[in-house]
């Protein structure tokens, strides 16, 4: 079983399990990253977000090494990377966007290989083997070469490997990536179990409806900064509101809607196309007699998508 | 740093390799065995005997160096690339405490591995033809592994260079194949006007055939020590290199 350093014993708060101070990544004349700072506590489960190209995936790999920093500090289990990036790895599980296992061997045999290269004695290896192929539902595939199993085996084969040297960190990057409802939702209990029994995760996901259920805390970067951070639901309600209004119609129903909801206080208009949306951060009693005359709307909690099209825009992403 | 982590690599690729046994020995063997039948057997006949040896004798010697030579240096380019780009093999290892060094000399020892096999079969089927290898030839298979060394160093230095399998294409055609012809396998150096042969005896298959010959008849004419280490020195510099360009490549 691993060992975390102890906490610094000068401070009452334990020392963040990660932390990020002042980090840049320059590539050329491109800033990637741009000073950012953050930190992750013990057992936290923290979403990564973003825009394509925001620096998410360079920032994730510069916690590993894999890319090299231009400017900052990372600490990972109080150790300095990369330094002592051999330590943090042995104590760290990644579970990359692509899919890396080695397609001419077994399901077993890639967990097995993986061990290896942790220097997990055999017999542990081949029990934590027999325990991931159980807990991730893969016990009937253990003989089969990669090339036969169905996406979402894949993608938990990718997710037990990364817990083959039981980790105290779990980097997730886009873990539910192509999968379907139900190979991703079989994803998400297993990821939340993980969470109970305290695994710190790092996770980076489009799919913000995943993020929102599993994250304590998200992080939202675009143009290598940090746009906001906190608890999901508090950001939602303070950056966007309570509730939207999505409004179809014309450019001049919409206008003249617009205009009848200028007297709304705390409530921001955004039009998109032929949908308005309406951002409400209390109570309005004359939207719904406004609304009676339009053809199509409807009521919505504000989500994280929301929040996130509020802070990174509209406009598409495109390296 | 734990010097021995690199046979965890060598571990990973044997385990692979057993895989698919035949695919690989039938892939890197067949061109050495059919210039032996084709050249030693039917055209040796057509030319006489070269330095006390029938032509099909001092054919034999230097076609398992270059059985050496193509199976290290296709294992660690096409091999190689495949595992870097398509199977993303090397991203998967470099998120484990494995460094950057294990996973190139890893890879290095594992070509030249492969290049030794080669030449073990290679060796174990030219009594076929009438050539019986002497018992010197145990001490040539360390010479045969540190050449090996070196050509997939010098693979895997064109796969942290390539940017698709085409450009191996360039390896093969100006550096694997000339080589091949143009190391004393096929006719005696001295031959050649003095110009052509100071270049052919420099380049880095040359000792390692004349050393394949020496060891395989038993007949040590030449003296042994910068043949030996200027095969050894060239493997050490390539894998530098190797590890540097590697780096390069996957750590921006």
């Amino acid at each position: 079983m691993n060992s975390v350093a102890a906490p610094d014993p000068s401070s009452n708060k334990p020392a963040p399990l990660l932390a990020v101070t002042g980090l840049s990544k320059q590539f050329g004349d491109r800033l990637a990253v741009d000073a950012i700072s953050f930190a992750v506590a013990r057992g936290e489960c923290v979403g990564f977000l973003g825009p394509n190209g925001a620096g998410k995936t360079t920032t994730i790999n510069m916690l590993l090494g894999l890319v090299t920093m231009s400017a900052g500090a990372i600490q990972v289990f109080d150790l300095p990377v990369p330094r002592k990036l051999a330590a943090i790895k042995a104590m760290t599980g990644v579970v990359p966007q692509a899919d890396s296992l080695d397609p001419d061997l077994t399901v077993e045999q890639n967990l097995l290989l993986y061990a290896s290269y942790y220097t997990i004695p055999r017999a542990t290896a081949k029990a934590r083997t027999n325990e991931l192929l159980h807990f991730f539902a893969l016990e009937s595939r253990r003989g089969e070469v990669i090339g036969q199993l169905s996406g979402g085996q894949r993608r938990r084969l990718l997710l037990a490997r990364a817990l083959i040297n039981d980790p105290l960190l779990l980097i997730l990057d886009e873990p539910t990536i192509g999968l379907d409802p139900q190979a991703r939702h079989l994803m998400w209990e297993r990821l939340q179990e993980l969470k109970a029994r305290g695994t710190t995760i790092l996770l980076t996901s489009h799919y913000l409806d995943e993020v929102a259920r599993l994250s304590d805390r998200v992080l939202i970067i675009d143009h290598g900064r940090i746009v906001a951070q906190g608890e999901p639901r508090q950001l939602i309600t303070d950056l966007v509101g309570i509730e939207v209004f999505e409004v179809e119609g014309t450019g001049a129903e919409l206008d003249q809607l617009a205009a009848g909801l200028a007297g709304c206080e705390e409530a921001k208009i955004e039009r998109a196309g032929d949908t308005l949306y309406l951002y409400a951060k209390k109570e309005c009693r004359h939207i719904e007699a406004l609304l009676k005359k339009s053809r199509g709307w409807l009521r919505r909690p504000a989500n994280l998508e929301d929040l996130f099209i509020r802070l990174t825009g509209r406009s598409l992403r495109e390296s | 740093m734990n010097w021995f982590a690199f046979t965890k690599i060598w571990q990973r690729n044997a385990l692979v390799w057993r895989t698919h046994i035949m695919a690989t020995l039938i892939g890197n063997l067949g061109q050495p065995l059919l210039f032996l039948l084709a050249m030693g057997y039917g055209l040796g006949h057509a030319v006489p005997p070269v330095d006390g040896l029938t032509y099909l004798q001092f054919l034999a010697p230097g076609l398992v160096a270059s059985a050496v030579m193509y199976s290290a240096a296709f294992e660690n380019t096409y091999g190689s690339y495949t595992r870097l780009s398509l199977q993303k093999t090397y991203e998967a290892i470099l998120t484990t405490p494995l460094t950057m060094a294990d996973l190139a000399l890893g890879e290095i020892a594992w070509g030249a591995t492969k290049g030794l096999i080669a030449a073990l079969i290679m060796l174990a089927s030219l009594p076929l033809f009438g050539v019986w290898p002497s018992p010197w030839t145990i001490a040539l298979l360390p010479v045969l592994f540190i050449s090996g060394a070196f050509f997939a160093a010098f693979g895997l230095i064109m796969t942290a260079l390539a940017s698709d399998y085409e450009f191996f294409n360039y390896f093969i055609s100006l550096v694997i194949t000339p080589l091949f012809l143009f190391s004393g396998i096929f006719f005696p150096l001295n031959t050649l006007s003095p110009t052509a042969r100071l270049i052919c005896e420099h380049l880095p298959l040359t000792p390692v055939v004349t050393l394949s010959r020496m060891f395989c008849y038993g007949r040590f004419a030449e003296p042994l020590l910068w043949k030996i280490l200027g095969p050894l020195l060239l493997a050490a510099a390539a894998t530098w290199l190797a590890i540097t360009l590697l780096r390069r490549r996957l750590i921006r």
